[in-house]
């Protein structure tokens, strides 16, 4: 038998033995049971998290930056890649940033399909939070069961915007296109996938013991610390602390529904997973009775500076090929000033800080990601406890490395 | 204009308080660096500002103050949001670190100092976060140049 050489392993990824017994950890930053790239270095003391420091910035891409250097409508296929499983918030949010600054406002039917694309990528976010938390807890039929269903909705998405992953659908003043015919009967049909899914996992999972064993009294935090560390979204609700942006300063037609926002008490992971179990069924409850409400009409606002004209116009008089040349070129032009909008994503409050100078591209465009201060938090969040529940801890916090590192 | 949020923060900070504005109901106070912590305090514990949502930076070059510090304040008591800002010179980029009232202040400051280069004074733990060790530069000023190339790092112990 041959000896083999021990490899050079550089200091970071070896167990290091502190003085009092205590061990630093390596954890990341590509590890089969972390739900995205980071790298957190643990101190351990047996089996028990005693300190952490979380590393990220593997999925940085200068989205930020970026977008300073194109037009407005430019960065919307950007904003795509932000929050990659609830694509369609980010749109809206952008548009709604962009359109606020310019103190104009979408047709109607227009801002009914924001709602209802936004609610479907709600939907999508969950559910592949609970089925990559599942599946990292050794339950994969649920992510199966949880991921049909995602690619219903998926398929939902692609036949209104062209896109499953990457939709872009918004634009400054409206939307790329109006919905497809027979989107109503399709969203039934996908609803009818969805809510059989949920179902299946809500019983594979709720009471499941070891399911129920690894999210209980895991990855706890308090409502002071909870809203100290700027959380949002899920992860704040599980404490009790009802704070939802379409409840609390409605955007769109959001006032128009009649919607519940589920909080839980014990604010650890399970609570987390039961509010976001009952978030999507008032996901469909929101996107119901917006198809039923479902105005007609235009989907863009009717000004050529802010919109696109319609094709047959531009080849058939001049003043929208001008527009088109123009809008093309310079893109829209907002007034130079600053505005912060929020929307409710999967994760949190969504926020964009977009400061104007009056030219055509974005002087600074700031997003606010919830996953950033919750991934700050997670800390705080897995201190005490086991190494094993972090996995649950981290799944529930649901990182998304698109928004986080931007 | 008249905001009893900001003629409350008028009549406390008199003195510090350089300009308000309320540019599409976006509610903004501009206040000298100095006394940032102070107006801070008084939005949290005075006025019910329970959440620091942001907390962001923007580069104004050529303008002096070049940078302008940006944390935007969300009460859930009473529902309501406030932008509050502060002018920072480029010679002299360290504002008072919002860590203390705020434990979530922590990673936004980190990333301000990674992108612009704002230091922040009794950080606890002010160390680069998007960008890598040994970055030079800090990506979002604006004499950054888009398509700058960084030598590339040797491999880390």
């Amino acid at each position: 038998m041959t000896q083999h050489a021990k490899p050079d392993i550089p200091k970071n990824w070896e167990l290091e033995k502190l003085a009092d017994g205590r061990l630093v950890l390596n954890m990341g930053p590509s590890h089969p049971a972390m739900h995205g790239i980071v790298r957190m270095l643990l101190t351990v003391d047996g089996e028990r998290v005693v300190d952490s420091d979380i590393e990220i910035g593997y999925l940085h891409r200068g989205f930020e930056k970026t977008c300073e250097n194109v037009t407005y409508n430019q960065c919307v296929p950007y904003t795509d890649r932000l929050n990659y499983v609830s694509p369609f918030i980010n749109n809206v949010g952008y548009a709604l940033a962009v359109e606020k600054l310019m103190g104009i406002e979408t047709p109607a039917r227009a801002q009914y399909i924001r709602v209802i694309m936004s609610e479907i990528s709600r939907i999508t976010d969950h559910l592949t939070c609970i089925g990559a938390n599942a599946m990292e807890l050794s339950a994969f039929t649920v992510y199966f069961y949880l991921i049909n269903a995602r690619e219903a909705l998926y398929r939902l998405g692609d036949s209104a915007a062209g896109g499953r992953v990457t939709p872009a659908y918004t634009r400054v003043g409206g939307l790329t296109r109006d919905l497809p015919a027979d989107f109503k009967k399709d969203t039934a049909e996908a609803f009818k996938i969805v809510r059989k899914n949920l179902a299946d996992a809500d019983k594979m999972l709720t009471r499941n013991r070891i399911f129920y064993d690894r999210l209980h009294n895991t990855g706890h935090i308090s409502k002071e610390d909870a809203v100290a560390l700027s959380f949002t979204g899920p992860v704040l609700r599980s404490t009790g602390v009802p704070l939802d942006v379409r409840k609390a300063t409605p955007y769109l037609v959001y006032d128009r529904f009649d919607f519940d926002i589920p909080v839980g008490s014990n604010g650890d992971n399970y609570d987390r997973y039961l509010v976001r179990l009952e978030e999507m069924h008032q996901s469909m409850r929101i996107v119901e009775q917006a198809l039923a409400q479902l105005p007609d009409g235009p989907v863009n606002h009717p000004d050529f500076s802010v919109i696109l004209p319609p094709k047959e116009e531009v080849y058939g008089n001049i003043e929208a090929l001008m527009a088109h040349f123009k809008l093309t070129f310079e893109g829209v032009k907002p007034p130079a000033g600053e505005v912060y909008q929020a929307v409710e994503g999967g994760n949190g409050e969504v926020g964009f800080y977009l400061v104007s100078d009056g030219t055509g591209r974005p002087w600074r465009l700031r997003v606010r990601p919830p996953c950033f201060t919750l991934t700050a938090g997670l800390s705080k969040m897995i201190k005490g406890g086991y190494i094993a529940d972090i996995v649950s801890t981290f799944g529930q916090v649901n990182m998304i490395g698109g928004e986080l590192e931007r | 204009m008249n905001s009893y949020l900001l003629d409350a923060l008028r009549a406390k900070f008199p003195d510090d308080l350089l300009e308000t504005h309320a540019f599409r109901g976006d509610e903004t106070a501009v206040i000298r660096k100095e006394a940032l912590l102070k107006a801070a305090a008084f939005l949290r514990d005075g006025l019910g500002f329970d959440f620091l949502m942001d907390l962001t930076a923007a580069d104004y070059l050529p303008r002096d103050p070049r940078f302008e510090l940006v944390c935007h304040f969300y009460s859930s008591a009473h529902n309501y949001r406030l932008r509050l800002k502060c002018p920072v010179y480029a010679d002299d980029a360290v504002v008072a670190s919002l860590t203390q009232l705020w434990p979530g202040a922590n990673w936004f400051e980190r990333e301000v100092y990674d992108m612009f280069g704002i230091k922040f004074d009794g950080h606890p733990d002010l160390r680069r976060i998007l960008m890598y060790d040994g970055f030079e530069g800090h990506p979002l000023r604006k004499d950054y140049p888009l398509k700058k190339r960084q030598p590339r790092i040797p491999h880390r112990d």
